[in-house]
């Protein structure tokens, strides 16, 4: 049963009440003293900090969004002076403008600490060779598993994302036991591996741990079957901290959430009401060490529930359940996100393209596919294949630059898409 | 062993504490850092009983003690070492040490209990046996330390409240005092220390709780505030953050 921090992830519950208690109180006085935005909003609702005298008071105060974050760009929410953040990262940007995010030397320290426990409970020792696969730069998520990795004591490589068959290639050669990517690269590691007609059990892969999607319990069992691994979930953002927040543990049921520097809530995204253990609803998290980019009561968009049972694993970390869906409409793929409306600020960039189009999410077999329509005009419509495929590139490719996601396009005849219908259409099969 | 949730501490107005909560288990040794005014005085007098909180718990073995007057919580197991030691100056040491003993000293059969912890206090400091009969006010700033704590250990406390031991003491008595802080941690004495001298403090302890005006902004392990910038704001004040940044 591999569990990093026995102490930290078996607390028995008063004594973690406690100390989330203190490093609640505590970042509350840090964020109202230090960073305007946790001023203002305090003032505002006319609370101090000192009213916080239990969990329960939590609820007292308001949340903080996505668009609060912005408009602190790029260091407005940051609670220490820019000599003490020795990391910065950042979001991708492609829902707007980036949220930059920061880290003390301690708050490094911490991260690692967090990774470390997700990697360890996903299977990874000091024996382990680790390729990570997430892209090396400005996100999170390489980073961030890649401290916690070398923590363990891991040999760790750091391949980034992208150029496939060198992956596998790597994975061949460098024998790695461990790979780090979104589920949907996994999946696509597998397909080449497929195609390429390699044995699986000639690798030495023995474990992967994805994120960065949704993605089900039916995807795990095709990935823990095409490479021979066993495939555990976790779940992080940057805004949060990165990776790290929750994560599985070899009993596959549920993410077990690092309680002692983070409190979850779950409310209903509609009346923002905080729900009981067990009902789904928005995860809303709370860092209780975090010192140069406090967050408090961040509202994630993600749907999940609590889920308080005790788990066989022996930590007493709650765990939330699979992360699904989300409450906006915010589309992720590939691990990459984007709202449906900046397609619409690409499209009016190509002549050719009428800005009424249509996401369409299907699930062909266990990976979301997306297919975009868009209406272009009569004219077009009627014109030669060859025209019509040109136009259809050029889309791709704007939409490849700009989000860095590939989508495959279809044009349609114009006024074939319902003006009144969401932009997102979500279909079975 | 100790666990203090929200507590608020006034002297008329002002808020000396602002919603503290901090905890010690058996066998740490815990700082309380913070400049002066901080409130880490109010706390351990708080813990002690000499001042009564206005809102919060502290608990203390599970014991509700909040509000309890001091002689029981000294009955209880807590005992304060105060700021500037505070000793019976006209008394003997034999004597202040006699009444360090006195919740023992009401219950006759526990002479020998009183005999057996004169001997370990002599043992740990063998200048006060020497000294025994000698007037506490005669003695050096050094001498008065031990036997201030001294005294608090005759008490036998599970947790014992240590305000600014090594206040006014050369720096060669400030290394031997930190030595016995960690010696009493081996014999299973849990310690609640407040000290200016951050940096000692943080050398001996396992953790702590940095305090400003009355409010906690920090706490974590020793090795974690021994690196951490944010602990130099706290201790000597916000005018550095400006000189420096």
């Amino acid at each position: 049963m591999p569990i990093w921090n026995k102490e930290a992830e078996c607390f028995p519950r008063d004594e973690l009440k406690q100390i989330q208690l203190e490093r609640l109180q505590s970042t509350l006085n840090r964020a109202y003293e230090n960073v305007s935005f946790y001023r203002q909003l305090f003032d505002q609702q006319g609370i101090l900090p000192e009213e916080i005298r239990s969990m329960a008071d939590l609820s007292k105060l308001s949340f903080t969004n996505r668009e609060d974050l912005r408009r602190a760009y790029p260091y407005g929410f940051f609670a220490v002076s820019l000599r003490q953040v020795i990391r910065i990262h950042a979001t991708s940007g492609t829902t707007g403008e980036p949220i930059v995010v920061g880290y003390t030397r301690n708050d490094l320290r911490n991260w690692s600490e967090l990774t470390a426990r997700v990697l360890f409970a996903g299977g990874v020792t000091k024996d382990d060779v680790v390729q990570i696969a997430f892209g090396y730069g400005i996100f999170t998520g390489a980073f961030g598993y890649h401290y916690g990795a070398e923590k363990i004591g891991a040999s760790v490589i750091p391949v980034s994302s992208g150029a496939t068959e060198r992956q596998i290639k790597i994975l061949q050669d460098f024998r790695t036991t461990a790979l780090v990517c979104t589920p949907s690269y996994a999946v696509e590691i597998a397909e080449l591996v497929k195609e390429m007609k390699i044995d699986p059990n000639s690798l030495a892969l023995r474990v992967g741990l994805f994120s960065g999607e949704p993605w089900s319990d039916d995807l795990r069992r095709q990935i823990e079957r095409d490479l021979y691994i066993s495939a555990t979930d976790n779940y992080g953002l940057t805004e949060v901290i990165g990776p790290g927040v929750a994560f599985e543990c070899e009993f596959k049921n549920g993410l077990h959430i690092n309680e002692d520097h983070f409190l979850a809530e779950v409310i209903d995204p509609v009346t923002a009401e905080p729900l009981p253990p067990g009902k789904e609803g928005e995860l809303v998290f709370t860092a209780l060490t975090k010192e140069a980019f406090p967050i408090i009561r961040y509202r994630t968009g993600d749907i999940s529930a609590l889920l308080p049972e005790k788990c066989p694993c022996g930590r007493t970390f709650q765990r939330l359940r699979k992360v699904g869906g989300r409450t906006d409409d915010l589309v992720i793929i590939r691990g990459v996100r984007f709202f449906p409306s900046q397609i619409e600020g690409i499209l009016m960039r190509i002549e050719e393209a009428e800005p009424h189009y249509q996401l369409i999410v299907h699930r062909p077999g266990l990976l979301e596919e997306v297919e975009l329509w868009v209406e272009v005009s009569d004219k077009i419509f009627s014109d030669e294949i060859k025209r019509l495929e040109e136009v259809e590139r050029k889309i791709r490719d704007e939409i490849q630059r700009t989000l860095g996601v590939e989508l495959k396009v279809k044009l349609v005849e114009p006024r074939t898409i319902n003006r009144n219908e969401g932009k997102i259409k979500r279909t079975g099969g | 062993m100790l666990r203090i949730r929200s507590v608020t501490t006034s002297y008329s107005n002002i808020r000396a504490l602002n919603n503290v909560s901090l905890h010690i288990s058996a066998g740490e040794i815990v700082t309380l850092i913070g400049s002066n005014g901080a409130g880490k005085t109010t706390m351990l007098n708080t813990i002690s009983g000499l001042v009564c909180p206005r809102e919060g718990e502290i608990s203390f073995n599970d014991q509700n003690i909040a509000g309890l007057p001091p002689e029981r919580i000294v009955e209880m197991g807590i005992s304060q070492v105060p700021e500037g030691r505070q000793l019976f100056a006209s008394l003997s040491v034999m004597d202040n040490l006699l009444l360090g003993a006195y919740p023992h000293l009401r219950k006759k059969k526990n002479t020998k209990s009183i005999q057996d912890s004169l001997h370990s206090v002599f043992n740990l400091f063998p200048v006060l046996a020497q000294r025994k009969r000698q007037l506490a006010g005669t003695l050096s700033g050094g001498e008065q330390q031990m036997l201030a704590i001294g005294r608090a250990l005759m008490a036998r406390p599970k947790l014992m409240l240590l305000d600014e031991p090594s206040m006014g003491l050369a720096p060669l008595l400030v290394t031997e005092i930190f030595r016995v802080i960690r010696k009493l941690r081996e014999e299973g004495t849990t310690i609640l220390l407040v000290e200016q001298n951050a940096r000692s403090a943080l050398r001996i302890c396992n953790r702590a709780y940095v305090l400003e005006t009355g409010r906690v902004v920090l706490e974590g392990s020793a090795e974690e505030l021994l690196e951490n910038q944010l602990v130099k704001h706290a201790y000597l004040g916000k005018e550095y953050r400006e000189v420096w940044e």
